[in-house]
């Protein structure tokens, strides 16, 4: 994968006789020592290494937790409280692990929007991206699933909700609703279930990280320049992004540790310290922060689309086609530009629709009362444009900057774009 | 230092609340109140959880458990063996079973948990006229507002306003959402009395078993907090150093 065809020889008798019959250790070394990175990555390239630690660190603190958590309806809430009363640093593992999947989805959404800022997405790395988003969508559904565990009120009703829409599904939506529950409403087998796929996706997405690493090493790194680059325009991954990521990685501790330490509730929501009870229905049923984007698209549709799809199969339809259309995105982007500094009108659009998916948020941590309807629904019509309509429409409409031989020859002179950024 | 932290943490939460809550919308806002244990170097007022204990002990344990209370645990509030001991052996404990096969009832030990003032949510019911009191071990963390919305509940007790028609048996707060609650006003003036000479006064008292219920709901804070500031002091000065070395490594780049 790597250009660097020599084949490391290993000083130490022993890891030079394992590397000869398992080639183990020069793999390592060829993707993560001699890996040859362009050397403009600026700082918004930290966020990828930085989501492979924290997958890791969730899965280290969930492992520890589940040492000592027990997944059964009557006793999961009275677990989660022993973790934080009697288990020596119990209290430790669990606010980090709760706080470590939102910083996860923080990390993995800055990752994602920078990809899409530099076109990260577009030719070689279409599958790069793809890999991309399967992550999300299993980040997604281990993160659903281990809100449940707890088994707080906000556990119980949004496993409800969410199960639900797929009662949705035409004919068959009650059946399988049935069978995810495993019964007739969310009871125990579902906790058992949950359980049991939290567990095992995480390990998914381990797998998948790892492709998502080969697809990425295949043809290098983009860079914010986003032009193909030279081998002498390049720098081994170690020492130069080992130091820059450790950095980043500290500056990132701070701010979990500022969480986990300092307000580890601040995230999360007051109903699910109340332990789950079928018979009471919580006034606001609201999901964690991160998918609140996708649930202000799911509340959009609240009508039935052209008298065939009704509006609970329509916002169902709209919010996962919402992640859906991420995987068309290569192609739907016709601009064979990548980098948005040379794209004048693409620059701004990409704040736009940033805003629109912050609005959004907005929007899902809201009850939808008053103007707030209306907003979602104009909000969710131009997320959708933004992939369908904008982003096709523009790769023809609009002229780019012309590009720059090599990221060390700048087109003009005053903008100094040839080195690193990090303040962009 | 602690009020930069303060600062750009309190703006983070600020920012972070508005992304996430709006879900309090229609609850009346609480009384705001400074409380010990809160900001980044909050710890507990000892003698005030003493006091709400008191309070709590006298007053809502009645009606209300604090399951997840052990009698142990108020080792931390600075009592001792000897006075721990004496505090478990006023409660009786089922216990069991004996080499006959039969329960037997025992004075409790530091071990054992508080008791609950009843079996089952029926028998709950039953005594407070179809109502529930629910367990108080995590409020302060289970209703938005936290320490402040139950200091205002318990303070909020007062005449409904003119044409508000409040059923028989419910009571009118100006703070439970919806105004209408169950649970009769707990809080009278004089009713404990405090060792230490503090004027028992309804706000007082409130106050005082708000922080006994903030600690119970969070017995860890302080060991959270105090190993939290040494965390950020090692991960800044880690930070800069490796700053400093990013910086000589990267100089034959730039």
């Amino acid at each position: 994968m790597s250009t660097e065809t020599a084949k490391p020889v290993f000083k130490n008798g022993i890891a030079r006789w394992i590397d000869d019959r398992l080639p183990l250790l020069s793999w390592a070394q060829a993707e993560f020592v001699d890996y040859p990175a362009p050397k403009n990555l600026n700082y918004w390239w930290n966020f990828g290494s930085l989501a492979g630690i924290v997958l890791v660190l969730q899965i280290l603190t969930g492992l520890f937790l589940t040492m000592h958590y027990t997944p059964h309806t009557a006793m999961a809430f009275d677990s989660v409280e022993h973790i934080m009363r009697d288990v020596n640093y119990g209290w430790l593992l669990r606010y980090a692990h709760a706080n470590g999947a939102s910083m996860f989805f923080i990390v993995v959404y800055i990752h994602m929007f920078r990809g899409l800022y530099y076109g990260s997405y577009k030719a070689p790395r279409e599958l790069l991206w793809m890999l991309g988003v399967v992550i999300l969508l299993l980040m997604m559904a281990t993160a659903f699933m281990g809100y449940v565990l707890p088994w707080g009120q906000m556990s119980f009703w949004g496993a409800k909700v969410i199960t639900n829409l797929f009662s949705a599904v035409p004919i068959f939506g009650e059946t399988i609703v049935t069978w995810l529950w495993g019964g007739f409403t969310v009871d125990n087998p579902t906790l058992n279930r949950f359980f049991a796929l939290h567990y095992l996706l995480p390990f998914a997405i381990f797998a998948v990280v790892f492709l998502h690493i080969l697809a990425l090493h295949q043809f290098g790194s983009n860079n914010p320049v986003g032009i193909d680059i030279t081998k002498k325009d390049k720098i081994p991954f170690h020492p130069y992004y080992t130091i820059k990521d450790a950095f980043g990685l500290c500056v990132f501790f701070l701010v979990y540790a500022a969480f986990v330490f300092f307000a580890p509730n601040v995230l999360g929501h007051a109903d699910n310290y109340i332990p789950a009870n079928p018979l009471v229905t919580p006034p606001h049923i609201v999901p964690e922060w991160y998918f609140l984007p996708f649930y202000a698209i799911l509340r959009a549709i609240t009508f039935d689309i052209f008298w065939i799809i009704p509006a609970k199969l329509g916002g169902v339809i709209a919010m996962f086609g919402s992640i859906a259309v991420l995987f068309f995105l290569p192609w739907l982007d016709t601009s064979r530009v990548r980098s948005a500094r040379f794209r004048p009108i693409y620059k701004w659009l990409f704040w736009v629709f940033l805003l629109d998916c912050v609005i959004l948020g907005y929007v899902g941590a809201s009850p939808p009362e008053g103007w707030l309807p209306t907003i979602g629904l104009l909000a969710t019509i131009y997320y959708f444009a933004h992939f369908l309509i904008i982003l096709p429409l523009l790769g023809k409409l609009e002229r780019p900057l012309p590009l720059p031989d090599s990221i060390n020859k700048p087109v003009l002179p005053s903008s100094g774009a040839a080195s690193a950024q990090p303040a962009e | 230092m602690r009020r930069m932290l303060e600062k750009s943490l309190g703006g983070l939460a600020v920012a972070l609340a508005i992304v996430t809550g709006a879900s309090a919308a229609e609850a009346p806002e609480p009384l705001s109140r400074d409380w010990p244990q809160q900001g980044v170097f909050g710890t507990f007022d000892r003698h005030a959880v003493q006091r709400g204990f008191q309070v709590f002990s006298e007053v809502c344990a009645g009606c209300h458990g604090v399951k997840y209370l052990a009698f142990r645990n108020l080792e931390a509030l600075g009592y001792d063996e000897a006075e721990i001991a004496a505090i478990a052996a006023q409660y009786t404990v089922m216990d069991g079973p004996d080499e006959y096969g039969d329960m037997f009832e025992r004075p409790a030990v530091a071990s054992d948990r508080k008791p609950v003032p009843f079996a089952n949510e029926r028998q709950a019911r039953a005594a407070n006229g179809g109502a529930l009191p629910p367990d108080l071990s995590l409020i302060t963390k289970a209703r938005a507002g936290g320490e402040d919305y139950l200091y205002s509940l318990l303070v909020g007790y007062e005449e409904p306003p003119a044409g508000v028609e409040v059923p028989p048996g419910m009571n009118y707060n100006a703070y439970f959402p919806g105004h209408q609650i169950a649970m009769a006003q707990p809080l009278y003036e004089d009713m404990v009395e405090y060792q230490d000479g503090t004027v028992p006064t309804v706000s007082q008292m409130a106050a005082d078993v708000t922080q006994f219920l903030a600690w119970v709901a969070e017995p860890k804070m302080e060991e959270r907090k105090q190993m939290g500031i040494k965390v950020m002091l090692f991960l800044l000065i880690l930070a800069i150093i490796f700053y400093a070395y990013k910086r000589r490594i990267w100089a034959d780049v730039h």
